[in-house]
């Protein structure tokens, strides 16, 4: 493991902390950051994970692919992370999310976690499984029309992302949508990359 | 009119727009979170240059990553190109991948699809 940045405030005895180390070691994890996404740590996850698989002298297939799926997860956490959340029943920042990058028999997993209304969830898993239930033709076309017909956000989001994770991952996105409450809904997603 | 030169940086390509002899080129890595912003004064001098543009222009795309962001501003200077080439000048897109990098190829593909302008693949071993 080679950084990880945790940003908790620590009220709890620091026993607890060689639990969560633990738990990111099973899980082969190079990074994990918890916390508000901005463009500076972005920029720098990508450099270490850039001279990380220098390091390690992975194929440029797989680097480039690691490098486009990376890119794209975590602009989602940067963009997507709603401001307007209402919801006053718990004491974290809504707008707090977690990334992880594990290294597991020559695979790169990224996984990330965010809140998300829970009024877009069914938004969310359609357009999820619309792309799972595609073949790598369709998933071309699909992106094709997206691009073309789409148009961008304010934020300058193309509603792309998703469709290029699955086309560049070549594997099926694994998703969980988790209730919280009546305001908050949990989104995990999991992206296996190999050659 | 003036050239147009953006040096590179993490998260942006070189530009180099030469409006004298009518190459236009883009070289590196776009993934910026807000693309819009950054191809807005690309878009502006192409305009520009639509305004009296050289017989040939040539538009050399060498990028090693892009984002989706930058996806849709990228398709948007092509559809800006193809209504230029309508006018007075030919357009010629050379599109620069690096061996092995079968998503840029594709990517390339993908345009190629979409915007009506003479593409040529060019395969190199490093951008």
């Amino acid at each position: 493991m080679e950084l990880i940045f945790i940003f908790v405030s620590i009220a709890r005895p620091v026993g607890n902390i060689f639990e969560i180390y633990k738990q990111l070691e099973e899980r082969n994890v190079i990074i994990s950051f918890k916390g508000v996404m901005t463009s500076e740590i972005l920029t720098t996850t990508l450099q270490i994970m850039e001279s990380r698989m220098d390091k390690l002298e992975e194929r440029p297939k797989i680097r480039k692919k690691v490098f486009n799926v990376l890119v794209e997860c975590l602009q989602n956490l940067y963009h997507h992370i709603d401001d307007d959340i209402d919801d006053k029943s718990t004491p974290q920042n809504k707008r707090n999310c977690l990334f992880m990058i594990a290294r597991e028999n020559a695979a790169y997993i990224i996984t990330t976690g965010n809140y998300i209304k829970p009024e877009d969830s069914p938004i969310l898993e359609e357009k999820l499984d619309t792309i799972n239930g595609m073949t790598r033709d369709e998933l071309k076309s699909y992106y094709k029309q997206v691009l073309n017909e789409g148009t961008m956000s304010y934020k300058g989001t193309a509603g792309l992302g998703m469709i290029d994770i699955a086309r560049k991952s070549g594997k099926k996105l694994e998703y969980d949508l988790t209730p919280i409450n009546e305001n908050l809904t949990f989104f995990s997603l999991s992206v296996r990359i190999q050659e | 009119m003036e050239n147009l030169n953006l040096e590179g940086s993490a998260k942006t390509p070189t530009v180099t727009f030469d409006g004298g002899n009518g190459t236009l080129e883009l070289k590196g890595r776009s993934i910026p979170e807000n693309s819009i912003e950054f191809y807005k004064p690309l878009n502006d001098w192409i305009d520009q240059y639509a305004t009296t543009p050289q017989s040939k222009t040539t538009v050399d795309v060498k990028l090693e990553y892009f984002n989706t962001s930058s996806s849709k501003c990228i398709l948007d200077l092509f559809k800006q190109l193809e209504k230029l080439n309508q006018q007075n000048t030919e357009v010629h897109v050379n599109w620069y991948y690096e061996e092995d990098d079968e998503d840029m190829a594709e990517a390339g593909e993908d345009y190629q699809a979409i915007i009506d302008l003479p593409f040529k693949m060019i395969e190199v071993e490093e951008i």
